[in-house]
């Protein structure tokens, strides 16, 4: 009967763990370190819970939809309550009882219905989804790009370089605001187009600049010598030995860009650019055209733009506080002495 | 340095004919054009419309009117502008710039200073209560959705409470009174401002060189506060002129104080992470360990030396001010040179939209470089050959 060979000893007589099992607990040691640094920035934790909260608002509203919600009542676009509370929200015409839109908060429609007669809370969770779907596609898009140029232009240098960081320069240069109303001209931008058009013109502006910095100071480190001497490519030596050692930072520059996306979105949809069918931005805007926002109709009705605008705020400074719990992790000088 | 400079001077024209020519791209894309307006107006028939098209050149072959675009942009020519004919887009330009620059200078001016001592002060007590409370408040009201924002501080102090104005600049039953074109009133605000911050820079400058005696130096400092202010008050307060500034000044508190509020945020961070690298610095310990009292280490010592990026990110922002800012002018309907940029958008204005763009994208690009130079002058440890 033929033994297993037994597994290789190490100089001390302990059995050496597999390579895999050794990165594993590196890797642990790794997140258990940073989540500790990222814990004790204590405005990351902030961020990352408010993040949660509109996460779950996200994923509850499906079920909600399909489990206690009457889709005729609370559909977030075409849903309309005939009958929404108690008597004082009704109003009398001719005998009848009329349903008077918008209504104040009840238990029934806990931010209240919209001139419209829609649930306002259902709006927000169902906006949740396209909002965090944006964010984080628009950031995306940012990030591969901008890594990807900014190692690039920092490896080869030369023409490469000048052309992208003048090209930044360029993209720099454009008010985007201003771009995207005349983009939203020509083409009906919805979420997607909206999330690609940000995205592209995020990865090539400023994010190359700052990560081809980086990259420049990762460059001149002997590891990167020492894998062209061992034969390495260009595209190994790029993929494999810079790239990973960017990404820290391309991850914590999305976290702003999430930030920027989102407000974007909110403002452009606030000048009805914009071709959805519901978002936050879209709330206040609505509440903008049917004249809620003007002189002393700010009172009557604050529940129809106040939710959507304080949620676009508190999930761009969320994603903007993970950004900066994040920061104090990647960039060792500003941690504490 | 000359070289460097040359180079970068070339650059920047290769950029901005690039700039140009994809703004040029971009707005013709758009559908329709200046003409589509009338459609709907039955006095105006197709052939007026034609007609139209042809007077501006708009029936013309792309590259043709591309080529003529850029013959005269780089002959300093901006056209005439379509919606506002035929007025020249230079002049709706020099309207709408004292305007905007008056409100966004004193805006940027204020949030930098308010950023800039903030940011010193939570980088200093780091860990602190209010080092968490200062973060979290600007990074929430820098992020702060501003249409909102914006409407509710104009429902509070505008509406409720009555203490500020409304939206616009001016109130117009006092201007009908005198004959006096609103953009001198402008010319001098931003005159005088300047001249007396030029002024008092100078003198706090000299003051500090001259090694004067402390209690001299402060008598001088004080004594050039006071007399600029008196100066300020008494041109507010006997001329013409200074009525109507006043006037201005009052609708500008408003949109200058929602600006400051919202953009902090930006300049304390960036204060603040510049402060900590600079704390780590043997100088400071040194300073410390020479037994320095706590403030004259922080603002002698670190703060000086973190201030860099701050300049810089000042010089930048100062030329963004030109831009002016959409959604401050269109929620406090202060005519600047925002709502000039996106009503030409709006109603396909191409030479105005066009030349509004070119307009700012040079004024970014100069101030590029002027940081680039202003930060190798700051620190001398930077060198460009």
């Amino acid at each position: 009967m033929a033994t297993a060979p037994a597994p290789p000893k190490s100089p001390t007589g302990r059995h050496l763990e597999s390579p895999w099992r050794a990165r594993l607990r590196l890797m642990r040691r790794g997140l258990a370190t940073n989540w500790s640094l990222f814990w004790e920035s204590r405005i990351g934790p902030i961020g990352l819970f408010i993040i949660l909260f509109y996460g779950l608002l996200a994923v509850a509203h499906p079920i909600l939809m399909a489990t206690i919600w009457d889709p005729e009542i609370y559909d977030p676009i075409i849903g309309y309550d005939p009958n929404p509370g108690p008597a004082w929200h009704m109003e009398k015409v001719n005998q009848y009882l009329v349903p008077k839109h918008p209504a104040p908060p009840s238990a029934k429609h806990w931010l209240g219905t919209d001139p419209w007669g829609r649930d306002i809370f259902s709006q927000l969770a169902y906006s949740a989804r396209a909002e965090f779907f944006l964010g984080v596609m628009a950031a995306l898009i940012t990030v591969i790009i901008g890594t990807l140029v900014a190692a690039v232009s920092a490896y080869y240098g030369g023409f490469v370089d000048t052309f992208f960081m003048r090209l930044a320069d360029v993209v720099l240069l454009f008010p985007v605001i201003a771009f995207l109303i005349v983009l939203g001209g020509m083409f009906q931008l919805n979420m997607y187009s909206l999330a690609l058009v940000l995205g592209i013109i995020g990865g090539f502006g400023g994010i190359t600049i700052v990560l081809k910095s980086q990259a420049l100071s990762i460059k001149v480190k002997p590891f990167i010598e020492a894998a062209k001497v061992a034969g390495g490519s260009h595209l190994h030596v790029i993929l494999r030995h810079i790239i990973p050692n960017l990404l820290p930072l391309s991850f914590l520059y999305m976290m702003f860009n999430v930030t920027s996306a989102i407000f974007s979105e909110a403002v452009l949809s606030f000048f009805g650019i914009l071709n959805l069918q519901m978002s936050w931005g879209m709330m206040v805007q609505m509440a903008n055209i049917s004249g809620y926002l003007t002189g002393d109709a700010i009172t009557k009705a604050w529940w129809i733009f106040f939710p959507a605008s304080v949620s676009i705020t508190a999930l761009c400074a969320a994603f903007y506080l993970v950004g900066r719990g994040l920061d104090e992790i990647v960039n060792p000088r500003l941690r504490k002495m | 340095m000359w070289k460097y400079l040359f180079k970068r001077l070339i650059q920047i024209v290769i950029t901005l004919y690039i700039y140009a020519s994809i703004v040029f791209i971009i707005v013709y894309m758009q559908p329709g054009d200046i003409s589509q307006i009338y459609i709907n107006d039955p006095q105006i028939p197709p052939e007026a419309r034609e007609a139209l098209l042809e007077r501006l050149g708009l029936n013309q072959p792309v590259h043709i009117q591309y080529i003529n675009f850029m013959k005269n942009l780089f002959t300093g020519n901006l056209g005439i502008s379509f919606s506002q004919y035929p007025r020249p887009v230079w002049e709706l330009i020099k309207e709408r710039l004292p305007r905007t620059v008056a409100l966004f200078v004193i805006a940027t001016l204020l949030y930098f200073s308010l950023g800039f001592y903030l940011g010193k002060l939570i980088a200093w007590k780091r860990g602190g209560l209010i080092d968490y409370s200062a973060t979290v408040i600007g990074v929430v009201l820098f992020t702060v959705y501003t249409p909102w924002f914006a409407i509710l501080l104009l429902w509070i102090f505008g509406y409720k409470l009555g203490w500020l104005p409304i939206g616009k600049f001016n109130d117009p039953l006092l201007w009908r009174q005198y004959e006096i074109d609103q953009n001198l009133v402008f010319g001098y605000i931003v005159g005088v401002g300047g001249a007396a911050l030029l002024f008092l820079f100078v003198v706090f400058l000299l003051g500090r060189k001259l090694y004067l005696p402390r209690a001299l130096r402060w008598t001088i400092h004080l004594g050039a506060l006071g007399l600029v202010t008196a100066v300020i008050v008494y041109l507010l307060w006997s001329t013409t002129i200074g009525l109507l500034a006043r006037d201005i000044l009052y609708h500008m508190i408003l949109p200058a104080i929602t600006v400051t509020l919202i953009a902090f945020g930006g300049t304390m961070l960036l204060m603040r992470d510049s402060m900590l690298e600079v704390t780590r610095e043997d100088y400071v310990l040194a300073a410390k360990a020479k037994g320095l009292p706590d403030k004259a280490v922080r603002d002698k010592h670190a703060a000086r030396n973190a201030l860099l990026p701050v300049v810089t990110s000042f010089v930048l922002a100062l030329a963004f001010t030109v831009d002016g800012g959409i959604i401050t002018e269109t929620i406090f309907s202060w005519p600047g040179m925002g709502l000039l940029l996106l009503q030409a958008v709006l109603e396909e204005d191409m030479p105005l939209a066009i030349g509004a763009l070119v307009f700012t994208g040079i004024f970014a690009l100069v101030a590029h470089l002027v940081a680039d130079i202003l930060y190798a002058f700051l620190d001398p440890r930077i060198r460009y050959d």
